[in-house]
């Protein structure tokens, strides 16, 4: 029972809102309509289970001294101090003034424009390392590269034009600027390309859906069979 | 003579009276005159829908022309009988001819009328239309292309499926990011260090997340037959819970339900960024000698596996999110792109009905290929019949 | 040691260094780069201007601060463009740290319309958790799915929520997205199902995955990275942020096309050597 029962709300829910798609008759649409605001709600409450695990695995590492536990102290007074002041500020906790938007403004905020901003120097450093032209889908890859990410910004402009305007180099159609061969890549052979990944994997979401919905996949239940 | 004026009369005041319930408001000198009435007016139920709306379409006033200035509007007013009372269900701008009513009770007649207003006054519609009613449909006709294609799949899914398990196991070419997934993890296990799985950063409602926790049990299944430990850090709590049950079960199927420890399996944040900092801190700190990702990425994916290449680690990748697997490619040894993240759980297990499946999948996609040089055919001979039956509402 | 091996065995860290400098450098002293609107970007700016004056238009501005160099730009120029028009702009969030970035953003350009006021003009309805189950949620009745708003009022007493019902009030929808939910489930669970026009502002990396949206017309109109949200400002002959920061993006992108080309050599000299 204790797999059975959640297998076969599974599949009947699976089924349901399949058919809501459908079917727009009341009968259907309105119950459906139900369990999508319902999760929604179960979604909200995931985020207290999450704090209440956060809190216990960091406790743990604290109590056991695991490597690097004065820092497991520093996340666990972070997590209750911010949880704490915004219950107390409660509705308006973001408004200006409070201590809440105060913690976001000047540690959340940073802090993750920090992170994202990273990615700037490791694309760099993936560039000069890993970037290697092996084959000749390689070489068209690169070129291709070049031409994106030099058209999609001002100096690939200046450099076409001042290229085309070249004595030894006749005046060429626009066409062959830097930013319309940009265009041209990312509609025409970029979006050939990625309509076929797209369609690939949304028939990969279907078979995997379809395969929870009859149980075949119940790993996500428990892994006992 | 006038009884029987009066009384041949009646029925047209009384319409009239009925009709009229709206002010008749009589300009004053020097304004401009009471514009002419609307007229045409039609209503009918919007088709495909729970019953809860009715369209209503008619003809402007003749005096509604650019630069007239004659209307300014209409209402548009409904009674449950032809007699009133009349509510205005809404007041529309000059130019308009129609509108949806979805303030409408279902099963219920109503009556409808359109009056025209402007400086001049309100010039009530010189007829009403009614009874029309919403009502409810059992099938969206717009969505029988959908319905179709959906049928074949599934179709094309449970009939190889059931072959397969009937001994007829497909052919399945391999693809060397899941061979890659045993040899990292042997890797890992020579050099007595442990394994780093990501299950994507997005909640359970994302299927490459439940993708991503699938293969996980196979992977916790191999690390527990080798004896090396796996790290897995996880957004959200429902994957959270998930992950825990995965890699107890894949201890259990190696026979080794002692080796699972608890702390393996770790909550972090549903940050986005502040999950990177977690985890390129364990890759930094802890030196895990294998990564494996595999689920749903965001701009956070070269951050992970940059890191994890300045580590030293052999790296395995898998996402469904075509904006990532450049940087996947480019940092990391092995990537699985778009659908071979869906049917790694079907390459690592060999179930035959998984396999079954992947067959199925492609029988769909040659319909799809072919549907795509028959429509572009179509369409350059000016042929709109199957594109507009494709077209979904 | 040769130049080659010299630079195979470079520490990244100078890269990381170089990179940081030519970012840096263009924000202190910029070069004023001229800028061209492409198309994706003027068919955004000529969707928003083709809406009839005084429509109540949807805006969903789904980031956080992480992704704020890209976005804040978009969501300025944009609700700028739809207050110029004396549109009324609903606006929701769905993530779940992006609200006070987003109050902020829209309050800095409400108070160059001293005229506006919030609840009649524009109105923040904040956050909901549950991704694509609020759009969904949303089809049903927008002010049931937000009965309050980001300041805590009841939106069912708003002025500017008096006549929205639900996704058929609005005539277009403005999404400015930094990637889920966003634009992808905006198209899959409301463009598709009830039609509504829609135009989008997405991150640079994202970008090419809504091309066939644009190409089929269920999005009008894109925005990609901080280069569309210049370009935007261009086209509406404004200067913000993102201009100011496309100098640094410029010398940014030719430092990595360098770093392709120049690994490329190194790897060329070393194998020809071995040769």
């Amino acid at each position: 029972m204790k797999r059975e029962v959640p297998l076969f709300l599974t599949a009947v829910i699976g089924v349901f809102m399949i058919l809501s798609f459908f079917v727009p008759h009341q009968w259907v649409s309105v119950p459906a309509d139900f369990l999508q605001a319902s999760a929604v709600i179960l979604v909200a409450f995931g985020y207290v289970l999450g704090g209440a695990n956060a809190l216990r695995v960091n406790f743990d590492a604290i109590y056991k001294r695991s490597p690097g536990w004065p820092y497991k102290i520093v996340l666990v007074v972070s997590l209750i101090t911010t949880v704490v002041v915004g219950a107390i500020e409660g509705r308006t906790f973001l408004n200006e003034h409070m201590r809440s938007k105060w913690i976001y403004d000047w540690i959340y905020s940073p802090m993750s424009s920090t992170m994202f901003s990273l990615l700037a120097f490791f694309i760099a450093s993936a560039a000069f390392r890993a970037f290697r032209i092996r084959t000749v889908e390689a070489g068209l890859l690169a070129v291709a590269a070049l031409i994106v990410m030099l058209g999609r910004v001002p100096l690939g402009d200046l450099l076409s034009d001042w290229l085309f305007q070249a004595k030894w180099l006749p005046g060429a159609p626009h066409t062959l600027h830097l930013s319309s061969l940009q265009e041209w890549i990312m509609d025409v052979p970029q979006n050939t390309a990625k309509r076929a990944i797209l369609i690939g994997a949304a028939l990969g979401v279907m078979a995997t859906g379809l395969r929870v919905i009859l149980g075949i996949e119940r790993a996500y239940l428990s892994g006992e069979d | 003579m006038l009884a029987l004026a009066l009384l041949l009369a009646a029925p047209a005041l009384a319409h009239a009276a009925a009709a009229d319930s709206a002010t008749v408001t009589t300009p004053a000198p020097g304004t401009p005159p009471a514009p002419r009435p609307a007229s045409g007016l039609v209503g009918a139920d919007v088709p495909n829908d729970a019953g809860k709306a009715i369209r209503l379409d008619w003809r402007a006033s003749p005096d509604d022309t650019a630069g007239a200035r004659l209307v300014t509007g209409y209402h548009l007013a409904r009674a449950t009988s032809p007699g009133g009372p009349w509510t205005v269900v809404d007041s529309l701008a000059a130019g308009t001819v129609g509108k949806t009513d979805e303030t409408v009770d279902r099963g219920k007649d109503y009556f409808y009328r359109v009056d025209a207003v402007g400086p001049g006054g309100l010039t009530p519609a010189g007829s009403v239309t009614g009874p029309v009613h919403a009502a409810s449909q059992w099938f969206n006709t717009t969505r029988w292309s959908v319905f179709t294609a959906m049928a074949l799949f599934f179709g094309f899914v449970l009939y190889y499926m059931s072959s397969a398990r009937a001994g007829k196991k497909p052919f399945v070419r391999r693809i060397p990011g899941i061979d890659a997934i045993e040899e990292a993890i042997g890797r890992a296990t020579e050099m007595g260090r442990s394994v780093l799985y990501v299950p994507g950063i997005q909640d359970i409602s994302d299927i490459q997340t439940v993708a991503g926790l699938v293969i996980l049990e196979s992977v916790a299944k191999l690390t527990a037959k080798y004896e090396t430990p796996i790290t897995v850090p996880v957004t959200y709590p429902i994957p959270f819970t998930i992950a825990e049950e995965m890699v107890k079960a894949g201890h259990l199927h190696a026979g080794r339900p002692e080796s699972y420890d608890p702390n393996s399996v770790r909550f972090v944040s549903p940050g986005q960024f502040a999950y990177v900092a977690t985890v390129t801190g364990i890759m930094l700190r802890d030196r895990p000698a294998a990564h494996i990702f595999m689920g749903s990425f965001f701009a956070e994916s070269l951050l992970l596996a940059e890191t994890g290449f300045a580590t030293g680690a052999i790296q395995v990748a898998g996402t469904a999110n075509v904006h990532q697997l450049p940087f996947f490619v480019v940092a990391c040894d092995y990537t699985l792109i778009g659908e071979e993240l869906y049917a790694a759980s079907a390459y690592l297990s060999g179930e035959p009905r998984l396999v079954g499946g992947l067959k199925g999948a492609d029988l769909m996609k040659l319909i799809i290929i072919t549907a795509v040089i028959v429509g572009c055919v179509l369409e350059t001979l000016h042929l709109h019949g199957l594109t507009l039956w494709m077209t979904t509402q | 040691m040769a130049w080659h091996e010299t630079l195979e065995k470079l520490d990244r860290r100078w890269l990381f260094l170089i990179m940081g400098l030519l970012v840096a450098g263009p924000l202190v002293r910029p070069a004023g780069l001229p800028l061209k609107v492409s198309p994706p970007v003027q068919s955004f700016n000529d969707a928003i201007d083709k809406l009839p004056n005084g429509s109540t238009v949807l805006m969903s501005c789904d980031y956080d601060p992480s992704a704020r160099p890209e976005m804040v730009p978009m969501n300025r120029t944009a609700f700028r463009q739809l207050l110029s028009k004396d549109c009324r702009v609903v606006v929701t969030v769905l993530w779940n740290a992006g609200p006070g970035l987003v109050e902020e953003t829209l309050n800095d350009v409400a108070k160059e319309f001293p005229g506006k006021t919030y609840g009649v003009d524009w109105v923040n309805l904040g956050y909901k958790a549950g991704d694509d189950a609020v759009m969904v949620l949303m089809g049903q009745g927008i002010k049931n799915a937000f009965p309050r708003d980001y300041r805590g009022n009841d939106t069912a007493r708003l002025p500017i929520m008096q006549n929205v019902r639900d996704y058929s009030s609005f005539p277009m929808l403005v999404n400015i997205s930094a990637g889920f939910p966003g634009t992808k489930e905006w198209v899959q669970q409301v463009q598709s199902r009830f039609h509504l026009p829609m135009v989008a502002g997405v991150t640079a990396v994202s970008a090419p995955e809504y091309y066939p949206y644009l190409q089929s017309g269920q999005l009008r109109g894109l925005l990609g990275g901080m280069a569309g949200a210049a370009e935007y400002e261009k086209a509406r002959g404004e200067k913000g942020t993102a201009t100011k920061g496309m100098d640094a993006q410029s010398l940014a992108h030719v430092f990595v096309a360098l770093c392709i080309v120049l690994g490329n050599v190194v790897q060329w000299v070393k194998r020809r050597e071995a040769a």
